[in-house]
């Protein structure tokens, strides 16, 4: 009673469902990244089994074209041009994979979006710092790329001691660091609304003589449930792009 | 009158909590303020932009989008590291 009326009743954070102990022992988060990458592998691998056929018929081939075409015409060809195209199966891969362990947010009895978790944004941002970076490497050479990267052009002499170490600073921590944080930050800012007009409306319930106000906690409740579809779609197609823009500045310096 | 008194027994508690609690919501609401304000130009200009050039709408809310993720990004940094404060 005291804890109902003066805060609300969040769940620990380490109350997860864990099957299982050990290193072969998973929780709710391994559990959906399982999920996100065998529904990655899925829809692509039944959605290209007729790809000779001249028109795409069925669930899995309709949404795995206009998927494609999607990150095709929205993210690579708006950004990187058609030098890019080389990595629209990894882009592709990447925004579907971010995109089904994000819609877990609001799927009814898992409602847990696994990037809420630092760990897999972690390693998605790692990974697209490694590709900008020896796609810089290789494309500019070590000097030019360094160059480009840390001196930006039309920058008077005498303000290049102050500017090189923050655009030193930017390519090397911040930007890898922003995107993991986006992406963690987000999801978790969903779930944390979700999970408090939750317990909210299960809180307003139980006494007497708040009832009446449930039914705006719980209107408020399916409204930020439809925010976090568009929030899941966002984030990954954010990430996806701003993977492209990275790239596309190791690929064309600025003159 | 006993929510009162559970509320005094509750702020007399651990004083430090509550500071803590403050010092919180004054990192976030700080670190919201600038993005707040950036957002809303980024957002109003591209409408402008849409509304006089419908045609070119597709660049324009792509760009946006990029610009609303950096700007989005200082809030973010402020909201996790509302969570890293303990008291």
């Amino acid at each position: 009673m005291n804890s109902l009326l003066l805060s609300v009743d969040v769940p620990p954070i380490s109350h997860v469902t864990i099957w299982g102990s050990g290193p072969l022992g998973i929780n709710r988060t391994v559990a959906v990244y399982i999920f996100a990458t065998l529904a990655t592998t899925l829809l692509f691998w039944l959605g290209t089994r007729k790809k000779d056929a001249l028109v795409p018929s069925g669930f899995f081939q309709n949404t795995a074209e206009s998927g494609v075409g999607f990150v095709r015409s929205q993210v690579i060809m708006a950004t990187m041009g058609p030098d890019g195209l080389g990595y629209l199966p990894y882009l592709s891969a990447l925004f579907f994979f971010i995109f089904f362990s994000n819609i877990t947010e609001i799927i009814p009895g898992v409602q847990f979006p696994a990037n809420a978790r630092l760990g897999m944004p972690l390693v998605l941002s790692l990974f697209t710092w490694a590709i900008y970076m020896v796609v810089g490497i290789v494309k500019q050479g070590p000097g030019h790329f360094l160059k480009n990267s840390t001196v930006p052009s039309g920058v008077p002499w005498w303000v290049l001691p102050l500017v090189v170490p923050i655009e030193l600073l930017q390519v090397l921590i911040v930007r890898p660091f922003s995107l993991m944080v986006r992406l963690f930050a987000n999801m978790l800012a969903g779930h944390l609304i979700l999970v408090t007009f939750a317990s909210l409306t299960a809180a307003l319930w139980a006494l007497s003589f708040t009832v009446v106000i449930a039914p705006f906690s719980f209107a408020l409740l399916v409204a930020m449930t439809g925010f976090e579809v568009l929030v899941s779609f966002l984030q990954a197609f954010i990430f996806t792009i701003l993977t492209a823009v990275y790239i596309d500045s190791s690929m064309h310096p600025a003159h | 009158m006993a929510l009162l008194h559970l509320l005094l027994a509750q702020a007399t508690s651990d004083p430090t909590k509550g500071l803590t609690a403050i010092g919180r919501g004054i990192v976030y609401g700080g670190a919201a303020i600038g993005p707040g304000i950036g957002i809303g130009l980024v957002v109003g200009n591209a409408i402008t932009a849409m509304a006089r050039q419908p045609e070119s709408a597709g660049t324009v809310r792509t760009t946006m989008f990029l610009g609303i993720a950096f700007t989005e990004a200082l809030a973010l940094f402020g909201f996790v590291l509302a969570f890293i404060i303990s008291g």
